[in-house]
């Protein structure tokens, strides 16, 4: 008893001095720190972010979590919120929070940076890096010639039990949107169908995907190309290799991951300095070929990782990526209605 | 002598003090606000969103999510009971050490149980590659029903060996005596006396299961389970549809809501008090004969299957990675966390307790068993209601570490209560009635006599909201202070890249840090509810 009394109170101690000590962190000026809500993992985007306060100043106060959690965070802060900058996994999210009038309007010379396909059409959000579609697939097995060019072809009977996908991914379900727009909602449930008759599996994201197709549990897996690289880093003789699709397949889709901020914020200029420093030379550097990283670059002049096809031989749907906020949607909802994130 | 219920009338009736009453509807009504932000968010829901949680595949998951909850309730309350059964009333050899490798895997957060056992188990892990020489191909599939109930059960059926291990030392042993007298064997004895005294205790214990896997995320998303937890986080995940997420939370606390007045009624068919001093010797020490060896070898297993074969997988990974960096400023600013939301939900604990033993009524009943229902609402949802209130109404008490513990309290509350009203239910009335007649008012009564009796308990419950906060990941990535890292979401950090080498060092600290605690609640004294310690 008296040992856990003396146990408690040294835990309610070290709490006080804990509680003093981020009171000390958070009281830095105002105008030279920033609140970021990182849905992108702190693992690939911390040394961006140190780089960030070192060549400006700007003391960074970051909170990471899921994507969806941070906007959901965002959104249920509503009118006051702490975020001053949003940095998102995917372009569907961003149109979430955007659609509820909580994102700022970006200058034209920040959104011109980029393609017009990478950003929201009411200047909510600019896209800061690409991220292709592609079909992972297990090298132990499989060659490459093997592997389908399109995706179509994964419901014939010779992939049944191969396929893997993660269905409550953002990525993924951005996919089926498009698949939806392109070749309407009887297409894509019965595409859906015919995978579910083949057995595929589920996972719970891209990450697990590719580890499952390096261990042979599928043979192929739906995935964006980066989190291969990613793996890498741990695992670098893991036995996958990326299949990029074919021209107008649906699976061939680019998407992006992007920064907005947040309307509530009382530093816009600092946090457009942010915005900006993403877009940067260095940043876009960064982000296509730091240690693990392999996402595409958006601006002009910087090359993707070497391996990669150029972003622009990969011929996806046509489609701004600013209109998944609204597609979105209805595209779960089909994934719902034929079993996929029940 | 267990007492008949009439033994209990003359507690019954008398009005509760006001300050008591007070402060159990403050706590409690402090534990609801995350009930309050779902129905706001359900009331506003749209025609989309209510359109979004249809009845059929509603009922679906109501279903499957009640498969698992039974199926994990019943395999932990036989595994736990018989583990405790084996500990406390048999010659066992080596008992001690069993009790704490048995309590061990508590401290071993589901979402970690889940990804070791894929590890070692799953298609090609490490069982099947050792296996592979001799040929083997392909292991029974691990994903689904089975491998969430082998996850959750690691998980869970430590909380059943500890409430039952305390309350076999604890219940009446002068009925069994007789039984035995009698000529019934042993197994008789155990079926027909032992376990009905034991009931409340395995009932208490059966909700925080049932609770626990109600609520579990982790387990489930990893084994790719349905459940309605897992609904509600696709729905937070994939729609951002806040509302038709709070519409499924809701249907999880009408389950929980029942699972709570099962447990009521089980409760309320005995009470278990001591009649007199004479009946609190020690049971008789079951002779195991030639047959230990068969009950050493269960214990073994259990050990190898939950904590040695985890600890294993863990200390692998981190050596094939090469990865042995230590976040030791996580591990402090979890205990800190933890230590205090542990002592605040064992203080915040005693007057519902109280009331509810104290002043026993419908309405004081209805009070106490309210405040179970958060425990079953998903971590994410009790953060997003915290969000909501906090942002609006909290002021700098918002993303504070103040607002973390509470959520912890909030989230865990249920567990200082459920071990704080075992302790309280073992406690005679009529010593306080002694103490009252003998002139102490009922203030000094409580504090000199009621608490230190119950002192066990309230200890007990600190200690298991301790390890739970520990372990706890949604609510704590969103409701930290911003550089707050705790050893669950360094945990976190790490496999949401996939670095499980990278983890493993982590979730290994996560253990060895609560460690030491779990040696004090399986150690006899702290367990020993109802007797002053």
């Amino acid at each position: 008893m008296r040992k856990l009394l003396a146990l408690a109170s040294i835990a309610c101690a070290a709490l006080a001095a804990a509680a003093a000590a981020q009171t000390a962190t958070t009281s830095v000026d105002a105008t030279t720190s920033l609140t970021i809500y990182s849905g992108r993992e702190e693992r690939l985007v911390k040394p961006l972010f140190d780089r960030f306060t070192k060549d400006t100043g700007i003391t960074l106060n970051v909170r990471y979590g899921s994507s969806a959690e941070m906007a959901a965070t965002i959104l249920e802060e509503g009118e006051s919120g702490r975020a001053d900058v949003f940095f998102a996994q995917e372009a569907g999210l961003l149109g979430f929070v955007a659609r509820e009038g909580l994102l700022k309007a970006l200058p034209q010379r920040t959104l011109d940076r980029v393609p017009a396909r990478f950003r929201a059409p009411g200047k909510r959000w600019v896209g800061t890096s690409g991220r292709a579609r592609v079909i992972a697939y297990n090298t132990d097995e499989l060659t490459k010639a093997q592997v389908p060019t399109t995706i179509w072809e994964l419901t014939k009977p010779q992939w049944k039990g191969k396929i893997g996908l993660p269905p409550t991914n953002a990525s993924f379900q951005a996919f089926v949107a498009v698949m939806r727009i392109k070749h309407g909602e009887d297409r894509t449930r019965d595409w859906l169908l015919g995978l579910k008759e083949n057995d595929v599996r589920f996972y719970g994201n891209n990450t697990q995907v590719v580890q499952a197709v390096g261990r042979g549990e599928v043979l192929v897996g739906l995935v964006n190309h980066y989190y291969l690289h990613n793996i890498r880093v741990q695992t670098p003789d893991i036995p996958v290799e990326n299949a990029f699709l074919g021209k107008g397949d649906p699976g061939a889709l680019v998407n992006c991951a992007g920064v907005g901020i947040v309307s509530s914020t009382k530093r816009t200029a600092a946090a457009q300095r942010f915005v900006d420093f993403l877009l940067s030379p260095w940043a876009q550097r960064f982000i296509a070929r730091g240690p693990g990283a392999a996402e595409y670059p958006l601006i002009r002049g910087v090359r993707p990782r070497p391996g990669l096809p150029q972003l622009g031989t990969i011929k996806g749907p046509e489609i701004n990526l600013g209109r998944l906020g609204r597609d979105l949607p209805p595209a779960v909802r089909l994934l719902n209605e034929v079993g996929y994130t029940r | 002598m267990t007492a008949t219920p009439a033994a209990a009338a003359p507690r019954r009736g008398r009005r509760p003090p006001l300050l008591l009453a007070a402060l159990s509807a403050i706590v409690v009504g402090a534990a609801m606000l995350p009930l309050a932000y779902l129905l706001v968010r359900a009331v506003g829901a749209d025609e989309e969103a209510r359109d979004a949680v249809r009845l059929e595949p509603t009922l679906r998951l109501v279903l499957d999510t009640v498969l698992l909850v039974v199926g994990v309730v019943a395999v932990a309350l036989v595994l736990g009971t018989a583990l405790a059964w084996l500990l406390v009333r048999t010659d066992l050899p080596g008992r001690r050490a069993w009790g704490v490798a048995l309590t061990l895997p508590l401290v071993i957060p589901s979402y970690v149980a889940a990804l070791v056992l894929l590890g070692a188990l799953g298609p090609k892990g490490l069982l099947q590659q050792a296996l592979e020489p001799l040929g083997v191909e392909r292991l029974p599939d691990l994903y689904g029903y089975d491998g969430a109930l082998i996850a959750l059960t690691l998980s869970t059926y430590p909380y059943v060996f500890l409430i039952a291990a305390a309350a076999l030392r604890s219940v009446d042993v002068s009925l069994e005596e007789a039984a035995r007298s009698l000529g019934r064997t042993p197994l008789r004895v155990f079926l027909t006396v032992t376990l009905p005294a034991l009931r409340p205790a395995l009932g208490a214990a059966a909700l925080l299961v049932a609770l626990y896997v109600l609520a579990d995320f982790g387990a489930v998303s990893l084994m790719q389970y349905p459940t309605l937890t897992r609904a509600v986080y696709l729905q937070y995940e994939s729609l951002l549809d806040r509302n038709a997420a709070a519409i499924l939370a809701l249907v999880l606390v009408a389950l929980a809501a029942v699972v709570v007045a099962l447990e009521g009624r089980m409760r309320r068919r005995g009470a278990t008090y001591r009649s007199s001093p004479g009946a609190g010797r020690r049971a008789r020490t079951v002779q195991l004969g030639r047959k230990r060896w068969a009950a050493s070898a269960f214990c073994a297993t259990c050990v190898a299957l939950f904590l040695a074969l985890p600890l294993g997988v863990l200390a692998w990974w981190a050596i094939e990675g090469g990865s042995f960096r230590l976040a030791w400023s996580a591990a402090f600013d979890s205990a800190a966390a933890s230590g205090s939301a542990a002592v605040c939900a064992a203080v915040a604990a005693i007057p519902v307790a109280l009331l509810a033993w104290r002043h026993p009524s419908r309405r004081s009943r209805f009070l106490e068993r309210l405040a179970y229902i958060p425990n079953a609402v998903p971590g994410i949802a009790i953060a997003l209601g915290l969000v909501y209130f906090g942002a609006r109404y909290g002021g700098v008490l918002y993303q504070s570490l103040a607002l973390l513990i509470f959520a912890y309290v909030v989230r865990f509350l249920p567990q200082a209560l459920a071990t704080t009203r075992s302790a309280l239910e073992l406690v005679d009335p009529r010593v306080e009635e002694a103490s009252r007649s003998l002139g102490r008012g009922s203030a000094r009564t409580l504090v000199s006599i009621v608490l230190p009796l119950a002192r066990p308990g309230v200890l007990a419950g600190a200690a298991l909201v301790f390890l739970s906060a520990m372990k706890e990941l949604p609510a704590t990535l969103l409701l930290r202070p911003i550089g707050f890292d705790t050893l669950a979401t360094e945990i976190w950090t790490d496999t949401s890249v996939g670095a499980y080498s990278e983890a493993a060092p982590s979730a290994l600290l996560l253990i060895a840090v609560s460690a030491p605690l779990v040696y004090a609640l399986s150690a006899r004294r702290a367990w020993e509810l109802g007797a002053p310690g």
